[in-house]
C-alpha cells in the first residue's frame, strides 16, 4: 500500500504524544437522508451528506458516517438542549437521535510520528485522510471513529469497553516508536 | 490484502474493513409456505459456487455499514465491479468489455 511505499523518516524521541479527552455530548442520528435539511435545522448546523465530512457551527459538530448516520458532538450543557429539539420534531420527521456519550471516548493523537502509530493499528491510507475529515474505521479488529483534525491531529473515538486495549497499543506503539523500532 | 471500492463512500478501501455475505441476488421467496421442501432447501442452502466472476454481497461493516453488490473472479480474487445494493445487476459481458 502507498502509505508503507513511502519512506516516511520517523521522527526523534516523543514525536507522538497521546492526550484523553474530556467527556462531551455525543449523539448518533439515524434518519432519512431525504429529511437531512430539516434534521439539520433542528441542530443548528447543516447535516453534511458526503460519507466522512463534517460541519461545525456554534460548537456543534455534524459527521457523516453512512448515507443515513451522523455523529452530533456537542458541550456537555447543551445535551437536554439537542434532546428537546429533536424530540418536538419526532411526530413529523421520523429519526433515531440516540444519547451514545457513555459508549464512546476519546483520544487525541498529536505529532510528526501520530500516522506512522496509527498505521500499527489501521488498514487505512492515513495519507488519502484529508485534514477536516473523519471516517469510521478499524484499529486492530476494534470499530473506531478516525478523526484527522489537522495534519498532525488525529482524534480517536472508541467504544469504553475496548478503549483500554486501544491505549495500551498506542501506548506499545508509542514506546516501540521513541526505540526506533 | 484485498482493496475494495465501496460504492457509498466512493473510495477504494482495504479489505480488512469490510466483511464477506454470501451470494446477491439471492431473492427471498414471497410466500414461502407454498414452496416445496426442495424449492425451499434450493433457496436457503443452494448456492451456484462458480468458479469465474461471482455475484456477491459485501459489507462496509468498518465504515459506512452498508451492504453492497461486488463482481469477484473465484479465480484471481479481481474485483471486476461493486455497486449499490439494489441496483440491476451488471453483465458480465459489458464488465469484460470494460476491463
Amino acid at each position: 500500500m502507498t502509505f508503507h511505499a513511502q519512506k516516511r523518516p520517523v521522527a526523534a524521541a516523543g514525536a507522538v504524544t497521546i492526550e484523553d479527552l474530556a467527556p462531551e455530548a455525543r449523539f448518533s442520528l439515524r434518519g432519512d437522508p431525504a429529511d437531512a435539511g430539516i434534521l439539520g435545522r433542528t441542530l443548528g448546523v447543516d447535516l453534511p451528506t458526503a460519507i466522512g465530512t463534517r460541519n461545525e457551527k456554534d460548537g456543534r459538530t455534524a459527521l457523516c458516517l453512512g448515507p443515513d448516520e451522523w455523529v452530533v458532538l456537542a458541550g456537555e450543557a447543551e445535551r437536554d438542549a439537542i434532546l428537546d429539539a429533536f424530540a418536538a420534531i419526532e411526530a413529523d420527521t421520523p429519526h433515531a437521535l440516540c444519547d451514545i456519550g457513555d459508549r464512546e471516548v476519546s483520544v487525541r493523537i498529536v505529532g510528526p510520528d501520530a500516522a506512522a502509530l496509527l498505521a500499527m493499528g489501521c488498514p487505512r491510507d492515513l495519507s488519502h485522510l484529508a485534514p477536516g475529515r473523519a471516517v469510521r474505521t478499524v484499529f486492530d479488529g476494534v470499530s473506531i471513529v478516525l478523526w484527522r483534525e489537522a495534519e498532525e491531529v488525529y482524534r480517536l473515538d472508541a467504544w469504553r469497553s475496548s478503549a483500554p486495549y486501544v491505549r495500551e497499543l498506542l501506548e506499545t506503539g508509542v514506546v516501540e516508536l521513541r526505540a526506533g523500532l | 490484502m484485498l482493496l475494495i471500492r465501496c460504492p457509498y463512500c466512493e473510495e477504494t478501501l482495504p479489505e480488512l474493513e469490510f466483511v464477506y455475505a454470501g451470494e446477491a441476488h439471492i431473492e427471498r421467496p414471497k410466500d414461502p409456505s407454498s414452496l416445496s421442501d426442495d424449492d425451499w432447501r434450493d433457496f436457503l442452502f443452494m448456492r451456484s459456487n462458480v468458479k469465474g466472476p461471482h455475484f456477491e454481497r459485501w459489507r462496509h461493516v468498518h465504515g459506512c455499514a452498508r451492504f453492497f453488490n461486488a463482481v469477484r473472479d473465484t479465480v484471481t480474487d479481481r474485483f471486476l465491479a461493486t455497486y449499490k445494493a439494489g441496483e440491476k445487476r451488471p453483465s458480465l459481458a459489458e464488465l469484460e468489455k470494460a476491463e
